[in-house]
């Protein structure tokens, strides 16, 4: 049953004349794959460039002489360490560990931008205003008012360079900074969820179309394609980047989900703390993996991992690699089952099949 | 949409070819549209019986999984194997190389609970 309040971003039209095939998606009406195909455009991005419209996410804005504190009492990851036009991936706990969600934190000069997953603006939103100090920050949801771009593939910059003042070459990897993308105010950014180099450009709705429209007419030299949700989700499959609702949620600590890198459990006190501490002093008792099938099966969310006839864990995130041409996923198991080169099985509908834990991401992309 | 006008179809968009007591089954070329890039095909083997309207595989597309079930009943008597390194054959020739088994049939007056040509292309025109 179609949601009346389901909502279309700037660029709907133009999606549907694109021939895209559109589906509710975290309460907007979004392209999940166009006419050539979820395979196609997959190659796209990782053979030229592709360019997805993810304005759906959430985007909030932090003002104020506490914006900093508070964000770092909010998140896991150390907001302290941040440089001007710089971004961090981080996550949002609960008391017990559990994560409310992942996200990008980005410093300005004069405050702090969060982008949050546009399923879980609503939650966000609400444990954000049930932490805010009454005094010395000042939050705006300004997710209604943002256009966001990603431009991902080995071209990106090639295609880019032309249209973006100031020059996009020193841009390095997680920084960005406001400029002007074909005469108009944007954000930019060398942010992405593909592992290809890319950029993520934000900007006021008003001007979606035309910077739609610019990107295209630069993009034709370089074979660029708009991308769905599916390729965004295989993309990022092989990278092992989570997904939150797959791999991460309110049960699982960022710990047990391989994100120790953004946890800094030495930075003061934030929320969730301490019972990630205690997590971590007791010992893990799973750990997130990526495995390989050895059949030609096709693992999804939600399949059992058996280990001598037993369910010992759970696929979280699983698909046909595009790139590999194998069966990849990812999927929680016991801490003293998650060693690289274990063998395990997967239960597909009562049939058992192989599975190898490999080493991540499942694809490089080469160098740029 | 490509509908063959001698074949038959069920509402889960397979089709069936009756030869004597001998059905071909497949998908149609709608199915594979809306399933999009397919990359494993799970079949019964040899000698298995299928049921009609009954799960006889499943097929795997980037998407998602989806059961295939069986237009008629009987037993299998041969499968296309080539899918097994090849399943993108069914993307491109749903109704030729993309043929998934063939089954002996155990009756025939099963036929009546498929749909003609022109009502499955009926169904797909509303879907």
């Amino acid at each position: 049953m179609d949601d009346p309040n389901t909502k279309k971003t700037a660029l709907y039209n133009d999606h549907a004349a694109l021939g895209g095939k559109i589906i509710p998606f975290a309460g907007y009406w979004m392209p999940v794959q166009y006419p050539t195909g979820i395979m196609a455009e997959h190659r796209r991005v990782r053979s030229t460039v592709g360019i997805f419209d993810v304005s759906h996410m959430g985007e909030f804005e932090f003002h104020g002489p506490e914006a900093e504190k508070f964000l770092n009492y909010l998140t896991i990851n150390d907001v302290t360490k941040l440089t001007v036009g710089q971004v961090q991936y981080s996550a949002m706990c609960y008391p017990d560990g559990g994560m409310v969600d992942d996200l990008l934190v980005y410093r300005f000069a004069d405050h702090y931008l969060m982008v949050v997953n546009a399923a879980n603006l609503p939650k966000d939103r609400d444990w954000v205003l049930q932490h805010l100090p009454k005094q010395g920050v000042e939050f705006k949801d300004v997710s209604d008012d943002i256009t966001l771009l990603a431009i991902q593939g080995p071209r990106s910059l090639e295609m880019l360079k032309p249209i973006i003042t100031p020059d996009l070459e020193p841009l390095q990897y997680y920084h960005f900074f406001q400029g002007k993308v074909a005469g108009m105010d944007a954000i930019i950014s060398r942010t992405g969820y593909t592992g290809e180099l890319g950029y993520e450009i934000y900007l006021q709705r008003r001007h979606s179309k035309n910077l739609w429209d610019q990107l295209f007419a630069v993009g034709k030299r370089y074979d660029l394609e708009p991308i769905g949700l599916g390729a965004r989700d295989t993309l990022r499959l092989e990278m092992k980047y989570c997904l939150y609702g797959n791999d991460i949620d309110a049960t699982t600590n960022p710990l047990e989900a391989d994100l120790g890198w953004i946890t800094k459990l030495n930075k003061g006190d934030f929320i969730g703390r301490d019972a990630i501490m205690k997590s971590k002093a007791a010992g893990l008792t799973r750990k997130l993996v990526g495995f390989e099938v050895l059949d030609r099966s096709v693992p999804r969310h939600g399949y059992p991992i058996i280990k001598d006839g037993k369910a010992v864990g759970v696929t979280t995130s699983g698909n046909h690699s595009v790139m590999l041409g194998k069966g990849i996923g990812m999927g929680y198991v016991p801490t003293q089952s998650s060693a690289i080169g274990t063998e395990l099985e997967l239960d597909l509908r009562g049939s058992h099949h192989p599975i190898k834990i490999v080493a991540t991401p499942f694809y490089n992309p080469p160098k740029n | 949409m490509n509908v063959p006008a001698d074949l038959l179809y069920t509402k889960d968009h397979e089709w069936a070819k009756i030869e004597g007591d001998t059905v071909t089954i497949g998908i149609t070329e709608y199915a594979q549209g809306e399933l999009g890039d397919i990359v494993f095909v799970e079949l019964p083997k040899k000698g298995a019986d299928v049921s009609q309207g009954k799960s006889f595989g499943t097929i795997e597309a980037v998407k998602a999984v989806s059961d295939l079930f069986a237009p008629m009943s009987g037993k299998i008597s041969e499968i296309n194997s080539t899918l097994e390194s090849a399943p993108e054959k069914i993307n491109n020739s749903p109704f030729g190389d993309g043929w998934m088994v063939k089954i002996k049939m155990s009756d025939p007056g099963e036929k009546k609970n498929l749909l003609s040509a022109a009502d499955y292309g009926k169904l797909i025109s509303k879907e």
